[in-house]
């Protein structure tokens, strides 16, 4: 296992990811053009087909599960194109990744108070060991 | 001769240039963040960079993965704000300094550092922030942009060491330059955020701080710090951090910290500056 698979709740984007994903985030991609925007918001089911993606990788979009997206190989900075096409704002997007369910208010507030604490959120080995 | 004037730390925050473009940075939320920046636009005013060199990365705007890219500079005349899926932000063109691109990456090779030479490039908020937070809303910046660009989307990225000698490297090509330019130089993006997964939001001020004061005082440690040691104690897109080891690098090993500002939350980062001046003007 390598170290960073030991910080809990992250996708590190490493050269493995990066080629499961490759697909997934080259259709994100388009979306920095008026063009694929309009294909994706007004003929998704085609145009998702387009990117050599597999079937779990197109249902995770078609569901925005943005987590899901990540474990498939979706990099956070081009995920959070299919968002903001979307009209979420990234603290929108955090709210839908957390474990808790908070809400964007609810994560906003979370970043007023000082963000997410880094308290038992440093190691999956030390939570399990105390 | 050319000369670095100064070094500038900070957070490139995309939230930061929709809220100056839209003209909504008042109000409680924003106020200590105005507060916070208006001695680094104060810097700018008084010392006048004819060029800033802006250290930054791509989130996925002008490049894709096609190609994945460690580092790079922008050769043009121009660079546009690039559309990063919801429209170009409308602030000035940046303008670029072709004559300066060119001797910089030139003697970046003849350095052993093979950066990639980018003869069109867009840039998105990585760049076009910083320069809202320091110039705040003008007709046109008032200054010259080079662009260099870092590949931090993917692991693993460059070393932070590799990073700290290409700032020497560049520091060697404005040294070598021979117009008589003040140049500064701005190291972007971090400090402690992480954008994605169930650890969303995370915060690391304790260590930010700590970070900060390495970098500064004992960079030849700080330069060290492994790509794990950043992902875990400063979030996954804290490690956006090295590119304020490029930044280091260009200054002189000794530095005197002009001022500091740190203050959470802006969005969902613990948002940092600071300029560096050398001690001894050369």
């Amino acid at each position: 296992m390598r170290d960073y698979n030991d910080i809990p709740g992250t996708y590190v984007f490493d050269i493995s990811m990066s080629q499961k994903g490759y697909g997934l985030n080259k259709f994100c991609e388009t979306l920095n053009r008026e063009e694929g925007r309009n294909q994706f918001l007004n003929n998704q089911d085609e145009y998702l087909t387009k990117f050599n993606m597999t079937e779990e990788q197109i249902e995770a979009i078609k569901e925005r599960d943005i987590n899901r997206m990540l474990e498939l190989g979706g990099n956070i900075y081009y995920v959070f194109k299919i968002a903001a096409v979307l009209g979420h704002s990234m603290q929108a997007v955090g709210a839908m990744m957390s474990d808790e369910g908070l809400t964007e208010k609810e994560f906003q507030q979370m970043m007023i108070n000082g963000g997410r604490s880094i308290e038992g959120n440093r190691s999956k080995k030390e939570n399990k060991d105390g | 001769m050319a000369k670095i004037i100064g070094g500038i730390g900070t957070s490139h925050i995309p939230t930061v240039g929709k809220v100056i473009d839209n003209d909504e940075m008042h109000g409680e939320y924003w106020e200590p963040f105005v507060k916070g920046i208006q001695p680094a636009r104060d810097w700018m005013k008084k010392n006048k960079p004819d060029i800033c060199i802006v250290v930054y990365n791509d989130h996925g705007s002008n490049f894709s993965l096609k190609d994945v890219i460690p580092f790079g500079i922008g050769m043009g005349e121009k660079f546009l704000p690039a559309d990063e899926g919801y429209g170009r932000r409308e602030v000035p063109t940046c303008e670029g300094y072709p004559a300066l691109s060119a001797h910089i990456a030139e003697s970046l090779i003849f350095d052993e550092f093979d950066i990639v030479l980018s003869n069109e490039l867009d840039v998105d908020h990585g760049l076009t922030v910083p320069l809202s937070i320091l110039y705040d809303q003008p007709e046109a910046w008032p200054c010259k942009v080079i662009p260099i660009y870092v590949g931090v989307v993917q692991y693993p990225q460059p070393r932070g060491n590799r990073c700290y000698n290409l700032g020497k490297a560049i520091r060697r090509a404005v040294d070598s330059f021979p117009e008589d330019l003040n140049i500064a130089i701005l190291g972007t993006g971090g400090l402690s955020h992480q954008l994605q997964g169930q650890r969303a939001g995370l915060i690391n001020q304790d260590y930010d701080k700590k970070w900060l004061d390495g970098l500064v005082n004992t960079p030849l440690i700080t330069k060290d710090i492994t790509h794990t040691e950043l992902l875990r104690e400063a979030g996954s897109e804290g490690i956006e951090a090295i590119m304020w080891l490029v930044m280091r690098g260009a200054m002189d090993e000794e530095v005197k910290e002009t001022y500091r500002f740190m203050h959470t939350p802006v969005s969902n980062t613990n948002y940092s500056l600071i300029i560096l001046e050398n001690k001894k003007e050369k």
